[in-house]
């Protein structure tokens, strides 16, 4: 046996076989390459041909859409490039458990220390005379495109037998190539399995309207012909002409391989979590398997098995299969169909639909408890992402019910709603304006470099990686290019790339197991990468401080620089200066400071921020202290202009002295800024007062707006303008000044101690649902005064100025050069 | 080590404890400011602090691993070659750094394969 001595590299590597050279064993291959290339030797055996190609574009390629070599994903040089032993053409027909080999029809033979099965399935024939007639095939592989291909050129009619996702792209494909198709199906709608009666029944009208005939409700008996096919007969004794008849009436895992080595197998191989099989050695993954009692016969749950399995075999040891929820989508060019999970809902779940059949739009959704079940949506699919992400992440859409079937636009977004539909826009149109990234870069860049994932979009094209508002335009691009499941992210979405473990879940164990320090945290949840990412060190850094006030060492070097430096870097790495001004107001004394202190310091540039106060931009990092010694002087503190923390509590002038004031909005807004100043936030946070529902300080987009009324304080939450405006939700109204801190010092806390980092309120209000606030911070009276507390239990630690503790000499190398020669 | 007999003249910088574990310094010289960076496991790197993208100084850049990720857009940079992390391409110069004990040498002839501006 080859034993693997820990930390030091090993003479021979371990042999790793895989059986199969389709979508899953590849990708297994190409997930294990990026976390552990030196760690095995591989051979791969494919029966095909062929190098590794995308099998669900082979729809399009029969269609004339795409050709073969579009659709390679790895051709032979990948395996070269890899080191990898390719046996193209070539069948296993027998694994050797005992002395761990594998052997070819033609007598090639492997060793392996692991295995790999990722035989995929046969296409299953109906059990009917003359179904092995020439011109009888199946929709699988490239050898049956080419048959078709080929038949369509002889050939006039052609049946397709199975009226699902399958059997409707091979009809499709052949009508495009110039033949006349009948679709011939059992059941008495199309694609039952993942269509509810009123969405296929407006399927089937526009694929009639495209040419297509249908016989449902009909059954094969036999198919006649003396050699080659001449007619297909059904059940009532009726017979059509048909010079080719294609079978896409369902697939059979292939496991007879597995099976005969005596691995153990029901409906498919059966594995655990790990995607390893009864034998420890050997793993199995993609549509040969089953897993908890299901098959899968779609690309999204074999990309997930292929992530965990890979982290197996890399010895990482982490990482579960925990099955996937999957959607549907009909690669017919002209055709918006979509459809997710249970459609078609029981006695305890209620539908909401809507339907517009002069523009051929449906939507369904299932719901039960106010969480969304399942979907479909024929005509308009644009929001099938965004209800299958609500979906997955169980969210309540209590609140948005009466407007959910409208679509995600119509929550708000700038008003970009008709810009969304990715498919109509032209290839120059712009889709990230950050990166200043068009439809036709990031498309080119799909298919050149056969992107699957946003992630991947994001790191070759830049696009969605900014501020991400175009994160749903990029995700539908994918969607569209690369056609059926391809954009989807797993159903649970890990920190970042390295750990498998969710925002959430980190949190928790923070709290469980009462980790104290950013590597402690690393350490205990096995982190994949030494010491973290620009990404994963700053969230855990937040969720210590806010789990330990007082208790944590915040980890300054886990921080982005403007949280470091307490001040904003700008393009040329000077860097800017914002004091706080207390709810927007100011005195001729201040601002005599400022101005002195901005010539003292030769700054380039002053500007009064959109947050009511004074920036001062363009200060060298050496200044930084010095400055801030003389602001402190003055009597200001930092206004964390630079942080995800409370920023800026703007207010109207109030009842002091506008002719429409209610109350003394100014002087709330100042004592609720000096109660939350200072306090770290997953995100941002914004504060405004208004004096009257006139509104002049805009509180109704911001992340805790009050608006002063006669009898009172109205409390809004959940707002901001940037990105996607969204106006705020009404929280709830109370008399005075003393309950309106405590409302907000338990919404701030809630926040804090719930949301993920770098989730400002708006996506998290409606991530968590506002109802769930509500009871915690409205209903719950004890539960508010509680979280209140913890706020200002928190707040004694925090609000101490950095200025000041920097200006007196705090982290000084940070701010001086370590030295200078010559 | 050193397979080029060249003669390098060593620059003594400071010492190891002036640089925060993931963290960096700046040596200001007459090229330009030279980022020194401290890995978690204590290893020294020097790179021109100019992020290839669009110049950002790399030295306030959050450490990870051998990398740093630049402070203005995101690119991350390999500290011992001081190429961008594929798919991204460009490079910051990188330069020969020496430990010895706790003290830092620097030298100011930068290794070869990155353009030197
Ligand atoms: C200085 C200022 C512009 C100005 O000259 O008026 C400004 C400047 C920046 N804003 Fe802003 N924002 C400023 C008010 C606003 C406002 C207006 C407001 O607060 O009423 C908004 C819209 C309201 C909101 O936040 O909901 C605003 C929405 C943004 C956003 C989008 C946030 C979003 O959730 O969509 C970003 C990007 C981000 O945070 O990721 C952003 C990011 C930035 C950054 C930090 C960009 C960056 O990362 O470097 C800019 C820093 C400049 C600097 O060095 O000082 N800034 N920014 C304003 C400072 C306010 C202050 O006193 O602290
Ligand atoms: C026309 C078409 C369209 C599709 N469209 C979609 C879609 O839009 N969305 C979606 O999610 N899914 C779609 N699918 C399904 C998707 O392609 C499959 O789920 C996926 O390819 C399964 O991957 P796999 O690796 O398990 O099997 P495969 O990709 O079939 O790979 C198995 C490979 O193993 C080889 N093999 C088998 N036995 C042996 C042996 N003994 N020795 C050596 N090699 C062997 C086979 O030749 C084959 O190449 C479509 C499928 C088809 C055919
Ligand atoms: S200040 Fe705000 S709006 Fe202006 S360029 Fe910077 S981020 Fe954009
Ligand atoms: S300047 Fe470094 S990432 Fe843009």
């Amino acid at each position: 046996m080859v034993s693997t001595i820990v930390g030091v590299r090993t003479m021979s590597r371990e042999k790793l076989v895989v059986i199969g050279n389709g979508m899953a064993g590849m990708r297994t291959v190409e997930e294990l390459l990026k976390i552990a290339p030196d760690h095995y030797e591989i051979t791969v055996f494919g029966a095909e041909p062929h190098g590794n190609y995308n099998r669900i574009m082979l729809s399009p390629v029969l269609a004339g859409e795409k050709n073969i070599n579009q659709i390679m994903i790895n051709d032979d040089q990948w395996y070269l490039d890899n080191g990898i032993t390719l046996y193209k053409g070539k069948q296993v027909t027998e694994i050797n458990r005992a002395r761990r080999y594998v052997k070819t029809a033609d007598g090639v033979e492997a060793n392996y220390d692991r295995l790999l099965i990722a035989t995929g399935s046969h296409p299953f024939v109906i059990p009917i005379p003359g179904n092995d007639l020439k011109g009888v095939i199946s929709f699988r592989d490239i050898a049956d495109v080419d048959q078709m291909l080929v038949a369509a050129k002889q050939h006039q009619h052609a049946v397709v037998i199975g009226g699902g996702l399958l059997g409707l792209e091979a009809a499709n494909g052949l009508k495009q190539q110039g033949m006349s198709v009948t679709v011939v199906h059992i059941n008495d709608t199309l694609m039952e399995k993942q269509l509810d009666k009123s969405a296929a029944k407006m399927l089937k009208k526009s694929l009639e309207e495209r040419g297509l005939h249908f016989l449902l409700a009909t059954q094969t008996e036999a198919i006649i012909g003396k050699g080659h096919v001449e007619r297909v007969r059904f059940k009532d004794g009726t017979e059509i002409y048909a010079d080719l008849v294609v079978m896409a009436v369902g697939i059979r895992p292939n496991f007879e391989l597995a099976k005969k080595a005596g691995i153990y197998c029901e409906r498919g191989i059966v594995v655990s979590d790990t995607l390893q099989t009864y034998d420890p050695r050997i793993y199995a993954i993609g549509e040969c398997v089953q897993h908890r009692g299901t098959n899968y016969g779609l690309v999204a749950p074999l990309f997930e098995m292929a992530k965990v399995c890979a982290n197996h075999l890399a010895r990482y040891g982490i990482g579960r299969y925990g099955g996937t929820v999957t959607s549907t989508k009909l690669k017919v060019t002209g055709i918006d169909l979509f459809s997710a999970g249970d459609f078609t809902g029981n006695d305890k779940t209620e539908e909401l639909i809507f339907q517009d059949a002069s523009r051929g739009v449906y939507r369904k959704l299932i719901v039960q408890d106010n969480r969304i079940k399942g979907t479909v949506m024929y005509g308009d699919t644009i929001d099938g992402a965004w209800y299958f992400d609500l979906m997955r992440d169980n969210t309540d859409i209590g609140d948005i019910r009466e407007q959910i079937l409208f679509g995600q636009a119509h929550l708000g977004d700038s008003g970009h709603g008709a810009e969304n539909r990715v498919a109509t826009l032209a290839d120059t149109a712009e889709i990230c304006g950050c990166n200043g990234v068009c439809k036709g870069k990031i498309v080119k860049a799909i298919v050149e470099k056969k992107l699957y994932t946003l992630e991947e979009v994001r790191a070759h094209t830049k696009a969605s990686s900014s501020c991400g508002s175009c994160t749903g335009l990029v995700e539908s691009l994918l969607a569209m290019t690369v056609g059926g499941n391809y954009s989807q992210a797993p159903h649970v979405k890990p920190m970042c790339g390295c750990t498998d473990h969710t925002h959430d879940e980190v949190r928790k164990l923070i709290y469980d197991l009462k980790l104290k320090s950013v590597a402690a945290v690393q350490k205990t949840m096995e982190w994949k990468t030494a010491d973290g990412c620009s990404k994963c060190r700053p969230a855990i850094n937040f969720y210590l401080v806010c789990a330990w006030p007082g208790e944590y060492q915040d980890d300054y070097q886990s921080r982005f620089i403007n949280e470091r430096a307490h001040a904003n870097i700008q393009k040329d790495g000077t860097y800017s200066v914002i004091p706080r001004m207390w709810g927007g107001e100011t005195t001729p004394k201040e601002l005599k400071a400022i101005a002195e202190i901005a010539e003292k310091y030769q700054v380039p540039t002053v500007h009064i921020t959109g947050g009511q106060r004074i920036d001062m931009l363009g200060v060298k990092k050496e200044d930084l202290p010095a400055m801030w010694g003389d602001l402190s002087k003055a009597g200001f503190v930092s206004g964390h202009a630079y942080g995800k923390a409370i920023r800026t509590v703007k207010t109207c002038v109030g009842k002091t002295w506008c002719r429409f004031g209610t109350q003394d909005s100014t002087s709330m807004g100042i004592e609720l800024e000096k109660m939350t100043w200072g306090s770290w936030m997953p995100h941002k946070v914004k504060l405004a007062v208004s004096g009257c529902p006139r509104n002049c300080a805009e509180a109704t987009i911001k992340d805790f707006g009050v608006v002063c009324i006669d009898s009172g304080y109205e409390l809004h939450v959940g707002g901001n303008g940037g990105v996607k405006v969204r106006a705020t939700d009404f929280l709830c109204s109370v008399k005075t000044p003393a309950e309106v801190k405590e409302y907000c010092a338990a919404f701030l806390q809630l926040y804090r101690e719930n949301a993920h980092y770098l989730e400002r309120t708006a996506p998290w209000v409606e991530r968590v649902g506002l109802t769930y606030i509500k009871e915690k911070v409205v209903v719950d009276n004890a539960g508010r005064r509680v979280l209140a507390q913890r706020f200002l239990d928190s707040q004694q630690f925090a609000q101490v100025d950095p200025w000041k503790q920097r200006a007196d000499g705090l982290d000084a190398h940070e701010f001086a050069p370590l030295k200078a020669v010559g | 080590m050193a397979a080029t007999m060249k003669q390098i003249d060593w620059i003594a910088i400071g010492t190891l404890s002036d640089i925060p574990r993931q963290g960096a310094r700046v040596v200001r010289t007459q090229q330009g400011d030279i980022a020194v960076f401290r890995t978690a496991d204590d290893e020294v790197f020097a790179l021109r602090d100019k992020c290839p993208h669009k110049g950002g100084p790399l030295s306030q850049g959050i450490v990870h691993g051998k990398r740093v990720a630049c402070p203005l857009h995101d690119w991350k940079i390999h500290l011992d070659t001081g190429h961008a992390v594929a798919p991204d391409e460009g490079c910051a110069a990188s330069y020969p750094v020496r430990v010895e004990g706790d003290k830092l040498y620097l030298s100011l002839i930068s290794n070869e394969g990155c353009p030197k501006l």
